[in-house]
């Protein structure tokens, strides 16, 4: 209990003072609104332009999720596919490698230029940064069943399908629930990347292109509030995904079921 | 059904030319030192690895359930429920209607789990695990049941009690054990016949016959000729490991 108050406390007192360090900073120094601007700007400009900017954060969370859901599934998919295929596994993974090392600054132009649809071209970049984690971390796990149990599914007759649906893919839901929680960070990025690329995309206008906006016209009180945004919503992907895989672990998995005890 | 016969032979390094034969109802002990093949026998008679050479026959039909393993480890899904785990056989048989759950909930109260039947394995102690382990084996009545060092990781009170437990179970049910055990103790007090193994490469260096009385329990353990009869076999074990 304790323990709990002061992990909430330590790092919000440390949030304070940097804040506050910061405003004096600022205000002592006379530095320019449009280099650094003190956290009371910051909040201001939030408040002002709070309505305008939610409406963008909410255009780059609808990329964000499509994204990370396309990931789960299709990421989900392909490692299945590889786990029943040794041969599948072996000719397609060093793809999915190339396709993550390669950075998604310098594929986007050509997936814009491709994708017709502004929100698919933009799906598809936070796509490709986000499938990755979830691919190499469910092969893994589908690929970790307990060698006993294997064992013991063959000496009472188990089907592949059987040995697949009741051993490997609950053996594969910690590893895959790990990869979730990164791609969920990866697809904002990608989202936020593919949007910088991409301009306006169309007619409605994501967080990314108003920080790009705000930059050009020094606004930078408004570039913060839009960074403030993108860093909250990171944060709350990043709680979201944790809580449900603690839900689903509670009961057996060391990751969860140790923490709870605390 | 007739005697369980089986007959191995298998290659270099693990196991040499092993002829083995074991009657039907019987608890049979491979007693060795670790690394002499116990386990891949044991293996070799689930049917888990085929012998390099040789044959193993038997008696009693190799259709699934018909044997029960139980490894070292409790090796149990952390995922599944007491009830669950016990299932699991069942499940993959297809049929895991009522009377399965009877059988299985039967089977968890058999082996003093009673209360537990919605636990999660982490929940559970190491030895109340390796009694949901022993409740999956037993769970389809199996006519041959493996064991592969159950209790190898239990502490002695612990041991103690499955012990007893698994010797109970055994009057009630009869089927045939093969017990893979490295105590001397473990193997006198549990078993009809002792078959002690030699290690690099494997084989069976003495067949011996443990003519206690039955049924056994706290006395034997204290009787001079468990005793007697420890020495026995330690002298035994002693000669295959030298050899």
């Amino acid at each position: 209990m304790n323990r709990l108050w002061l992990r909430v406390a330590a790092p919000m007192a440390i949030g304070i003072l940097v804040l506050a360090l910061w405003e004096a900073g600022v205000r002592m120094s006379g530095v320019p609104q449009y280099i650094l601007p003190a956290p009371s700007a910051i909040a201001r400009s939030l408040w002002v332009d709070g309505p305008s900017l939610m409406g963008s954060l909410l255009v780059t969370l609808r990329i964000t999720l499509a994204a990370l859901a396309a990931a789960a599934i299709g990421g989900g998919m392909i490692a299945l596919l590889f786990s029943l295929s040794r041969i599948v596994e072996i000719s397609f993974f060093p793809y999915a490698v190339i396709l993550q090392v390669t950075p998604i600054v310098a594929i986007a132009p050509l997936i814009i230029i491709w994708v017709h649809t502004p929100f698919l071209a933009l799906l598809t970049c936070a796509w490709i940064v986000a499938f990755f984690p979830i691919v190499s971390n469910t092969t893994v796990g589908l690929n970790s069943a307990d060698r006993n149990l294997l064992a013991l599914f063959r000496l009472y007759g188990a089907s592949r399908w059987q040995v697949l649906w009741r051993l490997r893919v609950p053996t594969a839901l910690p590893y895959f629930l790990a990869g979730l929680r990164i791609s969920g960070g990866l697809a904002l990025i990608g989202a936020v990347v593919a949007e910088f690329v991409a301009g306006t995309g169309g007619t409605e206008t994501g967080l990314a292109y108003r920080i790009l906006e705000a930059g050009y016209r020094l606004a930078i009180p408004r570039l913060f509030a839009a960074l403030f945004l993108l860093s909250v919503t990171g944060i709350a992907i990043y709680l979201v995904l944790d809580f449900i895989s603690r839900r689903l672990l509670r009961n057996w998995h060391e990751s969860a079921a140790g923490n709870e005890e605390e | 059904m007739h005697g369980v016969a089986k007959r191995f032979g298998s290659g270099l390094e693990a196991l040499a030319g092993i002829d083995l034969t074991v009657s039907r109802g019987e608890f049979l002990s491979l007693l060795g030192p670790s690394g002499c093949g116990k386990s891949t026998l044991l293996r070799i008679v689930a049917g888990l690895t085929p012998p390099t050479t040789g044959t193993c026959r038997m008696g009693v039909d190799h259709a699934p359930g018909r044997i029960g393993f139980v490894f070292q480890d409790p090796t149990l899904m952390p995922w599944s429920t007491v009830t669950g785990n016990v299932l699991l056989p069942f499940r993959i048989a297809g049929r895991a209607g009522a009377e399965a759950r009877e059988r299985a909930l039967a089977a968890v109260r058999a082996v003093g789990l009673a209360g537990f039947e919605d636990a999660y394995p982490h929940q559970l102690s190491g030895g109340m695990r390796m009694r949901v382990s022993i409740a999956r084996a037993l769970v389809t009545d199996p006519d041959l049941l493996l064991l592969d060092e159950p209790f190898a990781a239990l502490d002695e009170i612990t041991r103690l009690q499955l012990n007893d437990d698994l010797l109970r179970l055994w009057e009630r049910h009869r089927p045939t054990i093969l017990f893979v055990t490295h105590s001397v103790f473990e193997s006198v007090y549990l078993s009809t016949r002792i078959a002690v193994m030699s290690a690099r490469p494997g084989r069976i260096a003495a067949d011996l016959e443990v003519e206690l009385p039955q049924p056994r329990g706290r006395a034997t353990r204290t009787s001079p000729e468990y005793g007697a009869m420890c020495d026995a076999v330690s002298a035994t074990l002693a000669q295959a490991m030298g050899a």
